[in-house]
């Protein structure tokens, strides 16, 4: 299978974890680590932007309230994409506001974004340990 | 901004594209998975969207 010029560095020294973190921190960073360029560029400019739109159309970044499962497991997937959330909470912004038009599909763009990061995170390991090219 | 149709657009094109480059290596196949996930995705929408058409809130 043909691979782009940028795919074939070999992976680098490393630990696979670490990657993992890294690669969570600042969505695409390890598939860039990696020498995947083009997939980090994808990575990087799809969640960042789910996650921008999802905040400037006055999404809420969920709390982790292990009373209500249902917010506990949206405040998990907000925090999948890495450093921007955690940047996010910081500035206090992402309260939500309800009665805003696209609400729903803010929640929706913030939620997709935690969880997509964590996809390319798993991505990313397989790639590391060498399961995956 | 806030026009759903964009919104849909938006987050299938994002999603698409992250879906395909995990699955494919190749360019092709990525370019050919990304619609098909992207077209799937608005298919779906548009049909599910008339189908609660007649039923009101």
């Amino acid at each position: 299978m043909a691979t782009s010029a940028s795919s074939v560095r070999p992976a680098p020294s490393l630990h696979p974890v670490l990657l993992c973190l890294v690669a969570w921190a600042m969505p695409g960073a390890g598939h860039l680590l990696l020498g995947k360029r083009d997939k980090a560029l994808v990575f990087a400019v799809a969640v960042l932007l789910l996650f921008a739109v999802g905040l400037w159309l006055d999404g809420r970044i969920f709390p982790f309230q292990p009373a209500e499962p249902l917010v506990a497991m949206a405040a998990l997937a907000n925090a999948g994409v890495g450093l921007p959330y955690i940047a996010a909470w910081l500035a206090d912004v992402g309260a939500g506001t309800v009665t805003a038009p696209a609400y729903e599909y803010a929640n929706t763009y913030l939620i997709v974004a935690g969880l997509l990061n964590a996809l390319v995170v798993l991505d990313a390991y397989d790639v590391a340990i060498g399961r995956k090219r | 901004m806030t026009s759903h149709l964009f919104l849909l657009l938006l987050f299938t094109l994002c999603v698409s594209s992250v879906m395909a480059m995990i699955q494919k290596d190749d360019l092709r196949d990525q370019v050919r998975l990304g619609l098909t996930i992207a077209g799937g995705f608005m298919a779906a929408a548009l049909v599910l969207g008339w189908l609660m058409y007649p039923f009101p809130l």
